[in-house]
């Protein structure tokens, strides 16, 4: 690991965290908003497993278990995501959240 | 004190059997036919956890699971607050038709979960249990929100609030990844013991980090400028998910962002004052948060014409007012915190309950069906009801809600925070012409239907009458409730 440095690895996270923003406030159909979520998740695993594997031996293995957890839980949330996707699709014959307008006011 | 993993079951009985339970339900639902009686099962499971969280085995405190949770009066206040909660949503599950169109298991077993995610939530002393705990909640209200398939309005709310939620929990860790980084330590206390220890925090780090971790929790508790999922989601939802929504949801969240902004990121001082981390202008930032919170809330509300978003404007306004008691860095300000967050259970289950009793009879939530209702056969009651926890929901004299609005303002001018409190007595005013015009239809306008009489099944007028009751009587006769809540008020903190 010659050469990369912790600021490294926090300058990554940080392009995928607004890259995931950018996503999620850029797109109109609900599966682009769900991958810009997803890469919002990631900014933070990276995060997580950097400031572990630099922060010395007190927090060794927690911020691993953080992004292992965090992985779970986005494949959980990518579930009920498609699964309401999927109903949205049936109900509307659309997935474009801009058609999802009769609540509104 | 710190238990091990065996000896913390012993605080945790109420949790186990709200487990069981949901498991229980889903067994039934395989094994059985006949679906009728699940709603009774969870009825008794969550009394069941009520009483268990009443009968509370240690005094003083203690960390569960090595550090993972925490037992103290804090977490019973908000865990009893939250059962009770689900006891209400899960009776009005039962008498609500909407519901009675859905598959009875899972609406009840998720229901079941949820109330256990947001137990979890008022427990947790860990960053990792803090967000495994909301994103249980958050997956479960989602599931819940969407509930009737086949309606359109219900599938539009969960999936905004599946991308609004999503959102706010991402931003949250990356937020919680940096207090990882400069902490070291995922643990609220090593966190707080980190932070104070050099005088050379990284001061706009830390400040950014918070704010990105609030949009989590404000979330969760819909203030600005994260409510904008609120009037969508309780428009869309079934009443009784809304219902629990509004109030325990709501609750779990103030509950889980006092842990941690008071424990974990600020030191108690002697006189009952809270000491935020040197020049981390949090409290300001939450200032602003709350003032506009309750001005957005009660002018959008001011326009609406469906009651469910109304009342959830409303109580966008209600979290608003909550929140004055959050920003004094004072136990004062957070005993009124806790006192309002009671009063705003109980009339807002209450006012929910009724738009719910309406909805069963007329089919719709609009404000016009509401015309008359006084003087329908059978129709007064309701009526009178209603009128009860909207005059409390204003903050009228002689209801739980002039209590809870007593003690924010009042905490608020100890404080010195006198603009603050103006506000919130503007707000109030403000807040008295649209609560008032439903009651104006219900009284003053003629009946649209004035020959067929209201009928009300005595499962749905046991609660109203219980709740409304409750509204009058802790109104006249507060001090229940504010010693609840004044004893509530300790944090177990020990470090060792």
């Amino acid at each position: 690991m010659a050469g990369l440095t912790l600021n490294h690895f926090l300058v990554l996270g940080l392009i995928l965290f607004l890259l995931g923003g950018y996503c999620v406030l850029a797109r109109r159909n609900a599966i682009g908003i769900l991958l810009g979520i997803e890469l919002i998740l990631n900014a933070a695993n990276i995060n997580y497993v950097a400031f572990s594997f630099y922060g010395g031996q007190a927090a060794k293995y927690d911020g691993q278990v953080f992004a292992i957890f965090v992985i779970m839980l986005a494949a959980a949330e990518a579930v009920i995501g498609l699964a309401i996707v999927l109903a949205i699709y049936q109900n509307l014959r659309t997935i474009d959240v801009s058609a999802t307008e009769s609540l509104s006011g | 004190m710190e238990l091990g993993n065996l000896a913390s079951l012993q605080a945790f009985y109420p949790e186990l059997l709200l487990t069981a339970a949901t498991l229980v339900i889903v067994l039934i639902d395989l094994l059985t036919s006949d679906k009728s009686w699940l709603g009774e099962v969870a009825l008794i499971s969550t009394s069941g956890a009520l009483l268990l969280i009443g009968v509370g085995p240690l005094d003083g405190g203690a960390w569960l699971f090595r550090r993972m949770l925490v037992y103290d009066s804090f977490s019973i206040f908000f865990r009893a607050l939250i059962a009770l909660a689900a006891l209400v949503a899960v009776w009005m599950s039962i008498g609500s038709q909407e519901v009675r169109r859905c598959e009875q298991g899972e609406y009840y077993s998720i229901l079941l979960a949820s109330a256990l995610g947001m137990l979890l939530m008022t427990e947790s002393a860990n960053l990792l249990m803090a967000y495994l705990s909301l994103e249980f909640v958050s997956l479960t209200s989602y599931v819940l929100t969407g509930i009737l398939r086949h309606n359109r309005r219900s599938q539009e709310a969960a999936l905004k609030y599946l991308i609004y939620g999503g959102v706010a929990s991402g931003t949250m860790i990356y937020g919680m990844s940096w207090i990882f980084g400069m902490a070291g330590s995922l643990d609220f206390m090593a966190i707080n013991r980190a932070l104070f220890a050099t005088s050379h925090i990284p001061v706009l780090a830390v400040f950014i980090a918070l704010v990105l971790i609030l949009s989590g929790l404000g979330y969760k508790v819909a203030s600005v400028p994260f409510h904008m999922w609120a009037p969508d989601v309780y428009e869309g939802a079934p009443i009784p998910i809304t219902t629990f929504l509004a109030v325990g949801s709501k609750a779990a969240g103030f509950a889980l962002m006092t842990r941690f902004f008071y424990p974990a990121i600020s030191h108690l001082g002697p006189d009952g004052n809270w000491q935020p981390l040197n020049q981390v202008a949090w409290p300001q930032l939450l200032l602003v948060v709350c003032i506009i919170t309750m001005t957005l809330g009660n002018l959008a509300a001011l326009q609406q014409q469906n009651m469910k978003r109304m009342l959830a404007y409303s109580s966008i306004a209600q979290a608003g007012y909550a929140l004055m008691g959050f920003v004094l860095l004072s136990n004062d300000g957070l005993i009124a915190m806790l006192v309002y967050l009671f009063a705003y259970y109980v009339m807002d289950a209450g006012a929910f309950l009724v738009v719910m009793i309406v909805a069963n009879l007329t089919g719709s939530e609009d404000i016009s069906a509401y015309r008359g209702l006084a003087w329908r056969r059978g129709g007064a009651l309701l009526a009178i009801s209603l009128t009860i926890f909207l005059l409390s929901l204003t903050g009228i004299p002689a209801t739980i809600g002039f209590i809870g609005k007593f003690y924010v303002f009042a905490a608020a001018i100890r404080e010195r925070f006198y603009i603050l409190a103006v506000i919130g007595i503007l707000n109030s005013v403000v807040s008295l012409y649209y609560y008032m015009r439903p009651v104006k239809a219900m009284f003053l306008e003629q009946p649209v239907d004035s020959v067929s009489a209201v009928t009300v099944e005595y499962w749905n007028y046991g609660l109203m009458g219980v709740l409304a009751l409750a509204t009058i009587f802790l109104g006249l006769y507060p001090p229940p409730i504010i010693s609840f809540a004044s004893n509530s008020l300790r944090f177990f903190i020990s470090s060792s």
